[in-house]
């Protein structure tokens, strides 16, 4: 029976000394599916891969590549291939000598490698680019030689370690969609890590949100960013307003939450305790120059225009509310009455009892 | 204008010592050895301009091999310091961390902190037949009656060997500490062995360390006297014994300084082959030295 899944890891631990870097995680990637790790540096992300790919040993549990165990499989026999942070090419080979270094480890006879080290760089975009020199491509193209040189091998799992962080902004951009169509094209099954929500959140079909060596959440994207299981995906995940308070009545998954100027909210979640933490994005915050066009929403405030921070499609309100200790954010409208608003302002926004996720603190 | 004259006056006082030191030690003498090596003694206390000197080198057969001697052991001392350097550097410059580290490279350099000649006589002490070994044989057994290890060329390679370990040590552990993990890594994570990440990846990034501790090993050892001469006794015949008997000896400067020139030929023959050889430039090898 062919198994339905390319990897499994099964309550994989590591731990160094008396610190687990990696606690009992469990999870599985389908064929051709691109997943995402993201997490903050340091939360043992880095040590998960690196135990797929065969450089640090699981202190217990298992993992399965294509339903066999790799535990005791040294790295140079896995079905994994690697893009590293610093794209770790071999300086001292040329181009299509890196892509077919694989190739001849495998004892592929040196013509028939090079011939499809050749047709590789092609296939990524890269012909004719063999002969040259590894230092003398520009950053986008040595990424493409880092992940020609691990297609080449048709492995079954291609592990990439953030390899955009190295690149400039416009740069991470487009290599953002190349790579997610490289995966498509080749349809082979991608493990990416990050620390750069906005990469997973466009490249992956699944996201693990990866916390002091625990997953958080795992899900699409959109479950992720709407329907966050933790609090700290709710904050590591997209913007947000966060406010701390107190429960004050609990019923089907609707609360009431008090703010400490003693405001009172409607939101939505299932807490128990009494102390709790609110989570609502941006764009979720309705905005009007006056109260009766918000009348159907359960919060309703006023304030007046803090600043207004201007980026494009990314810009942004900060709102002093009567009630709030913090300026709430909100999205500005690009269009409409509202899109000329200044500083100082007033102004009156509102949210539904759906947009606010309440979580115990 | 006068800021730039002074510029110029502080660089030439900065630059003078070197200038005075390579033209007064190096330059000067070896023109002088030059000049020296083609003159020929016509009768006693006259000497004429010839090619006599080079000529007799030539011709007597116990001075062109020495030197074919000398060229060929200095390469295998090389080559075996090499073999014996690189696993000690790779583990310096790769495995080793923090005060080990320095503790390795202190104790390379150790030796060197006795004289050359006391380093050899304590080779001699071992090695002589009333010496640590030949005692240590008989009384294990494996021996039953002296055993002479000193005046035989296995003598003279192992004590060369060993003057040569630290200047191969450091530029080979330099090169490599430079080698980043993760290229190393991505040679195993492609499907290398370690055979083949050693042979494509290592030791092609460690290259110019190699060649850089190369050359100065074989400089050291071809210009060498005081350890083929004590621990090879007759049978040393290094070519530096022999440039010595002509100065020292039978006082024949002329045909000594030929010799002199023709070992400072060998060396820079052999070094250019090297680098030639190994497709490395004199200017990446000085670098990593």
């Amino acid at each position: 029976m062919a198994p339905s899944t390319d990897l499994d890891i099964v309550n994989v631990t590591k731990r160094f000394g008396s610190h687990a870097a990696v606690d009992d995680v469990t999870f599985s990637v389908a064929p051709g599916e691109f997943f995402s790790i993201l997490g903050p540096s340091g939360c043992g992300k880095t040590t998960l891969m690196r135990m797929i790919a065969g450089f640090e040993h699981p202190t217990s549990g298992d993992i399965r590549i294509r339903g066999r165990s790799m535990i005791g499989v040294p790295a140079n026999k896995r079905p994994v291939n690697m893009v590293f942070q610093s794209l770790a090419l071999f300086p001292m080979m040329s181009v299509g000598e890196n892509v077919a270094y694989g190739l001849s480890c495998r004892g592929v006879p040196r013509e028939d490698a090079q011939e499809r080290a050749e047709r590789m760089l092609e296939r990524v975009g890269l012909k004719g680019f063999g002969e040259r020199r590894v230092m003398a491509l520009s950053g986008g193209q040595r990424q493409r030689v880092a992940i020609a040189r691990c297609l080449v091998l048709e492995p079954t799992l291609v592990l990439l370690d953030e390899p955009l962080g190295a690149l400039d902004l416009k740069l991470r951009e487009h290599m953002k969609i190349e790579l997610k169509q490289l995966q498509g094209t080749f349809n082979t099954t991608f493990v990416y890590i990050t620390h750069d929500q906005s990469e997973a959140l466009v490249m992956s079909d699944r996201i693990a949100v990866m916390n002091q060596g625990k997953f958080e959440q795992v899900g699409s994207p959109r479950e992720l960013y709407h329907n966050p299981a933790t609090p700290f995906v709710a904050s590591f995940v997209g913007e947000t307003n966060r406010w701390p308070g107190e429960i004050v009545s609990s019923s089907d998954g609707t609360v009431a939450l008090q703010l400490p100027s003693g405001m009172v909210t409607q939101g939505s979640g299932r807490v128990s305790q009494k102390a709790a933490i609110a989570f609502v994005r941006p764009e979720a915050i309705a905005l009007a120059p006056s109260q009766p066009a918000l009348r159907d929403l359960p919060n309703r405030f006023e304030g007046r225009v803090s600043a207004v921070l201007f980026d494009g499609a990314n810009s942004s309100l900060l709102i002093d509310t009567l009630g709030f200790d913090q300026p709430v954010r909100a999205v500005l409208p690009q269009a409409g009455p509202l899109a000329g608003i200044e500083v100082g302002a007033p102004i009156h926004v509102g949210w539904t009892a759906d947009a606010m996720k309440v979580f115990a603190a | 204008m006068m800021t730039k004259q002074a510029s110029r006056l502080t660089f030439f006082l900065l630059v003078a010592p070197a200038i005075l030191w390579l033209g007064l030690l190096i330059v000067l003498p070896h023109v002088e050895i030059l000049v020296l090596s083609f003159s020929e003694r016509v009768a006693p206390r006259v000497y004429a301009f010839g090619f006599g000197n080079y000529l007799e080198f030539f011709t007597e057969p116990l001075y062109w091999r020495t030197f074919a001697r000398t060229a060929f052991m200095s390469i295998l001392v090389t080559a075996l310091t090499l073999v014996l350097a690189f696993p000690i550097a790779l583990y310096i410059a790769r495995v080793a961390q923090g005060r080990v580290k320095a503790m390795l490279l202190l104790l390379c350099l150790l030796p060197f902190w006795v004289s050359e000649l006391v380093r050899t006589l304590g080779w001699m002490m071992l090695l002589r037949e009333t010496g640590v070994i030949s005692y240590v044989l008989r009384a294990v057994g494996l021996a039953d009656q002296p055993v002479e290890l000193l005046y035989n060329d296995g003598a003279v390679i192992l004590g060369l060997v060993y003057g040569g370990l630290l200047f191969m040590i450091v530029p080979l552990a330099n090169a490599l500490e430079s080698l980043d993990q993760s290229v190393v890594e991505a040679g195993f994570d492609l499907g290398g062995s370690r055979w083949t990440v050693l042979r494509r990846i290592v030791i092609p990034h460690a290259m110019p360390g190699i060649v850089a501790g190369s050359i100065i090993v074989f400089m050291l050892t071809v210009g060498n006297f005081a350890t083929p001469v004590l621990l090879g006794g007759k049978n040393g015949l290094w070519f530096t014994e022999q440039i010595y008997a002509q100065f020292i000896t039978r006082f024949n400067w002329p045909q000594g300084a030929a010799f002199g020139m023709l070992l400072l030929l060998l060396s820079s023959a052999i070094v250019w082959l090297g680098l030639r050889l190994t497709g490395q430039s004199l200017g990446t090898t000085l670098k990593q030295a």
